[in-house]
């Protein structure tokens, strides 16, 4: 009766629309049909934000103050300072560098067997559970509580941070590596194991050629996440360029900090191009 | 076909040519003293005092967390509502800003290929910075507070949303944007009647997923004065407080998990 009624309110909609539209006055279709919906939505979301801009404390005082300090910034990227800091630029650099390397290949390493172990076409309901949880943990937290605790445990410096990509790229590279072993074709699977495969010859032969293509284009992509986010985890001790970008922040130095960031932009570029490149010649 | 011959004289299968294969190895090779080097500069900067007794200091965390402080919970209200604030709101200023960059960074609406270049820059810029380094910059700048964080939120927004709503614009089907050209159209006309409809179902489902991701970012900006639950983390961190950590923890916990039920159930009604 419902779904009735709803069809003819419709249909005289839809008359009453080509009566105008045959007068001369065509309009587009609204988005959301029914008009009760349409304005109850268009009602909430401006009652939101009135309640949420009504929330927004703005020290305007504050901000005008700070004005200057913007101008000076936006001045900073046009002369940005690479030499007056460039030993603590370097160290940065390299230590960032090195810290997403390790811990996207130990990340990986990691990620295959928990990955392996999240697909349900080819592992048993209990370690599916757990590997499952294990991805959710990892993939709920965001990169820089991970390093606060890690910090916490292992000491100031680049291990700490290591750790917390490495844990960080678990959970990213698993799931996406147990989405894809879902998919694959089960016929080279059956193929192999006609022959008499055991579990690592079918392994070898019938799931890695399938997803290993696209396994290798997420490694890269990965190790472009991993060197952004290496610029953040410095902030709460983890090391890299994101302590050396956080001191010359907090020091005024906005020259400096304007380099640094016009470095990781670079390096972001580069990375994604040889990752575009990559993918293709995998593909 | 990769073959070799057995001392027997038998024809042998291999999975590969003999030339493959030690290209394979000297690439093995180079990568892993790249690993081993790197390992070692790692290892160099990090006093491993520290590391051996990790496994105690972890489990004396572990001990300081573990019975949550729930009374704790009933002032993280006022946070959890501004942090919400600051994802939402970012993300709205983040998706004005970006739509019209994308327009411009799409092979086939950008007026010139000078502009596009512009504007793929602005894109590049914005999603290599993390909002919580922006965050950092405009704390600075507008002093501490949700303002910089809704601001920090949108500037990250602009690129993860320009990029993927541009390459949306360019894989539109070009005859609609055709036929409405032909009817006479202004360049405005066809972008709003050709154009827009074609990618207003991505554009949706992109924005309700940046959101998502709004989200997680928005409650660790407090850790550098941007406002939201992050503040009241970064101070119980400060005291040692580690009782009440863990039930912040379990409140971000809850709160991703229920915003990415959301979205999903959004894009998943859209699409």
């Amino acid at each position: 009766m419902r779904a009735l009624q709803a069809a003819s309110s419709e249909a005289t909609f839809d008359s009453a629309r080509m009566h105008l539209a045959r007068q001369g006055q065509w309009r587009p279709m609204p988005l959301i049909r029914d008009p009760r919906l349409r304005w109850g939505l268009a009602l909430a979301v401006a009652l939101y934000l009135v309640l949420a801009l009504g929330s927004v404390g703005v020290n305007w005082a504050r901000v005008a103050e700070g004005a200057s300090r913007g101008l000076n910034f936006i001045a900073a990227f046009a002369q940005p300072d690479f030499l007056t800091r460039q030993r603590d630029i370097l160290n940065g650099l390299l230590e960032s560098l090195t810290m997403t390397l390790t811990s996207t290949v130990l990340g990986v390493l990691l990620a295959i067997p928990v990955g392996l172990g999240a697909a349900r076409n080819i592992a048993p309901l209990p370690i599916y559970l757990i590997c499952r949880g294990i991805i959710a943990v990892s993939r709920t937290f965001q990169e820089i509580i991970i390093a606060i605790l890690f910090v916490v445990m292992f000491g100031f410096g680049p291990l700490a941070g290591m750790l917390t990509l490495a844990f960080a790229t678990i959970g990213f590279m698993a799931k996406l590596l147990a989405e894809d072993i879902e998919d694959v074709s089960w016929k080279q699977v059956e193929a192999i194991r006609a022959t008499g495969a055991g579990w690592w010859q079918t392994m070898n032969h019938a799931i890695q050629p399938q997803v290993m293509p696209r396994l290798i284009g997420l490694s890269v992509y990965r190790l472009d996440i991993n060197f952004r986010e290496s610029a953040v985890i410095g902030i709460v001790g983890a090391g890299g360029i994101g302590a050396t970008l956080n001191t010359s922040i907090s020091r005024y130095e906005y020259d400096t900090s304007a380099a640094i960031l016009l470095i990781i932009i670079a390096i972001v570029l580069l990375c994604e191009y040889a990752s575009s490149y990559v993918r293709r010649w995998t593909q | 076909m990769p073959v070799s011959t057995s001392p027997q004289g038998q024809p042998v299968w291999r999975l590969r040519t003999r030339r493959a294969e030690w290209l394979r190895f000297m690439a093995w090779l180079v990568g892993l003293c790249l690993i081993v080097l790197c390992w070692r500069v790692i290892s160099d900067n990090t006093m491993w005092v520290f590391v051996e007794d990790a496994g105690r200091q972890g489990s004396d965390l572990l001990a300081r967390m573990v019975p949550p402080k729930w009374g704790y919970a009933e002032r993280l209200w006022q946070p959890m509502w501004d942090t919400l604030n600051i994802a939402t709101l970012g993300t709205a200023l983040g998706i004005v800003m970006a739509f019209p960059v994308a327009f411009l960074a799409a092979r086939n609406t950008t007026p010139h290929s000078l502009v596009r270049s512009a504007a793929l820059g602005v894109i590049v810029a914005s999603r290599s910075i993390n909002s919580l380094i922006w965050a950092m910059l405009l704390v600075t700048i507008l002093g501490p507070g949700v303002l910089a964080g809704i601001i920090a939120i949108a500037l990250r927004s602009i690129g993860f949303v320009g990029k993927l709503l541009y390459e949306a614009i360019e894989e539109i089907h070009p005859t609609p944007v055709e036929a409405i050209t032909a009817t006479g159209a202004s360049r405005l006309q066809v972008m709003n009647y050709g154009v827009l409809p074609q990618v207003l179902p991505a554009f949706a489902g992109i924005s309700v997923y940046r959101w998502d991701i709004n989200i997680r970012e928005s409650t660790v900006l407090g850790l550098v004065g941007a406002g939201g639950i992050g503040l009241q983390l970064n101070a119980s961190i400060n005291t040692l407080a580690w009782d009440q950590v863990s039930v912040i923890f379990i409140m971000i916990f809850a709160t991703v998990l229920v915003s990415e039920w959301i979205s999903a159930r959004v894009r998943h009604a859209i699409i």
